[in-house]
């Protein structure tokens, strides 16, 4: 887990700007543009959200279409977090469940 | 409502070619994909192409990338990114949403689905903990948003998939514990699992993941050996550390958008499944659809941008872009590469196969 800073094909990683993330209460640094799923994974998280029958599940297909990795964000749920882009001062939380959507203009 | 005279759905190597060699040609072209960036899974591919020149050898999948959103921009194509098609009717009416939230009408000529494949999965006790992930997503990770999600992995399939991404897994600077093969023999090109052996991997081939040890994420991964009939051997259970187990089974072609069009199907086994029936001008049975690229039968990168340009060449000549003469020179240029690309001990079998569906296309199609 963590970032890759160097590498031997794609070398150095480009600087982005640092932005801060809330996840379950707590903050985190994240950079601009980069996805969620990219931002837990470079802060150590692993465990995305909790199926009904108290399975962890984490990233799965990382491409936005196997749904593995949902979770609340801004207080929508079942947000696919491989696809997702971060923002600065986003609340992104451990989804239990199947998530319930707010009525009417709720939605981020 | 919005028109186009020919609409390419996927904007990987398949679908850029596509609607390149459309452009070119004099049409109007729209491209759509569900993604926030074009290139489909090419800017994940960091190692070189194999081929000839013509087959862009030797350059790396992320620099064709490059290439071919540099030819679409100089060919003002339109990409609409961040939209995803939920229909497509017999008159080639497509329904999409943008940006999540905006529905759009696209009234198309001719329509090209290039829309890919997914990975397969592998069911085994724990395969859905947090650390089990296709080894196409490990790859995104790395090499797309350069973030490791793990330190030590067990790489279950011995396939190219396995071995490259296994190989820049270790490049990304994450330990190889194994590699898992289920079949007696190992599936990838040589170059590619020679380069992995050489760096100390061991390939158990014969076995397979028997179950994950861990009850909040990967902690272990315990493999048994099988038998001829891949069965599991009692007495040959063993255990590997690991944090990560990258499963590189095979892929499946999308092809919900051709069920949709109403497309006739055809079963190749050894391509990837039920398949749009097609011709060798990539025509399927709804009249003026076309296909390329995975959707077809899984392949390579490089064939899916050779199908795609046939495409792409046909739908154009379709609408009076091309003369028949034009069309069978310019399509009989393409196959020749494409024979290229599909030779040697893998290469054959899926010339084979692919011969099968153009046959059964020029039965069904003309």
């Amino acid at each position: 887990m963590g970032r890759i800073a160097e590498h031997p094909i794609l070398g150095e990683m480009k600087s982005s700007k640092e932005i801060e993330i809330i996840v379950d209460g707590k903050p985190y640094s994240a950079l601009e543009g980069e996805m969620i799923a990219a931002a837990l994974i470079a802060n150590g998280i692993q465990t995305f959200r909790y199926t009904k029958h108290k399975g962890p599940r984490g990233i799965y297909c990382g491409i936005g279409r196997c749904t593995d990795c949902i979770m609340i964000v801004n207080g929508v749920p079942n947000v696919r977090t491989c696809i997702t882009p971060v923002q600065d001062g986003m609340r992104i939380e451990t989804q239990h469940g199947t998530g319930v959507w707010k009525r009417g203009d709720d939605h981020a | 409502m919005h028109k186009a005279s020919v609409v390419i759905i996927g904007a990987g190597p398949a679908g850029l070619c596509a609607a390149i060699e459309a452009a070119k040609a004099g049409a109007k072209v729209l491209v759509l994909d569900e993604n926030l960036k074009p290139g489909g899974q090419l800017f994940k591919q960091i190692h070189k192409f194999f081929g000839s020149k013509e087959h862009k050898a030797g350059t790396r999948g992320y620099e064709i990338g490059v290439e071919l959103l540099k030819e679409a921009e100089v060919l003002n194509i339109d990409v609409w990114l961040n939209t995803e098609v939920c229909g497509i009717d017999k008159e080639k009416n497509i329904w999409a949403v943008r940006n999540g939230k905006d529905a759009v009408h696209i009234a198309a000529e001719r329509i090209i689905l290039a829309t890919g494949a997914i990975e397969n999965a592998v069911a085994f006790p724990g395969w859905t903990l947090p650390g089990v992930m296709g080894a196409g997503a490990a790859q995104t990770m790395i090499n797309i948003h350069r973030v490791l999600p793990g330190k030590r992995v067990v790489m279950l399939g011995s396939g190219n998939v396995g071995v490259i991404v296994s190989y820049q897994l270790m490049q990304a600077g994450a330990d190889v514990s194994a590699i898992v093969e289920a079949s007696p023999t190992l599936g990838g090109y040589g170059v590619h699992t020679a380069k992995v052996r050489r760096a100390g991997v061991p390939f158990y081939t014969s076995h397979s993941i028997s179950k994950v040890i861990g009850k909040e994420k990967v902690e272990a991964v315990e493999i048994v050996a099988l038998d001829q009939q891949w069965r599991p051997i009692n007495g040959t259970k063993k255990v590997l550390e690991a944090d990560t187990i990258c499963l590189a089974a095979g892929l499946s072609p999308l092809t919900e958008l051709a069920w949709i069009a109403g497309c006739q199907f055809h079963y190749i086994p050894e391509l990837g499944g039920h398949l749009p029936i097609h011709n060798r001008y990539m025509e399927t049975t709804a009249a003026g659809i076309y296909v390329a690229g995975d959707i077809t039968g899984i392949e390579e990168a490089s064939t899916a941008m050779e199908e795609g340009m046939l495409a792409g060449i046909n739908a154009a000549a379709s609408l009076g872009f091309y003369s028949q003469k034009e069309k069978e020179q310019l399509s009989a240029i393409v196959w020749d590469r494409l024979d290229a690309l599909r030779c040697g001990y893998f290469g054959q079998k899926r010339k084979t196969a692919k011969e099968r569906m153009i046959s059964v296309g020029k039965k069904v199609i003309g």
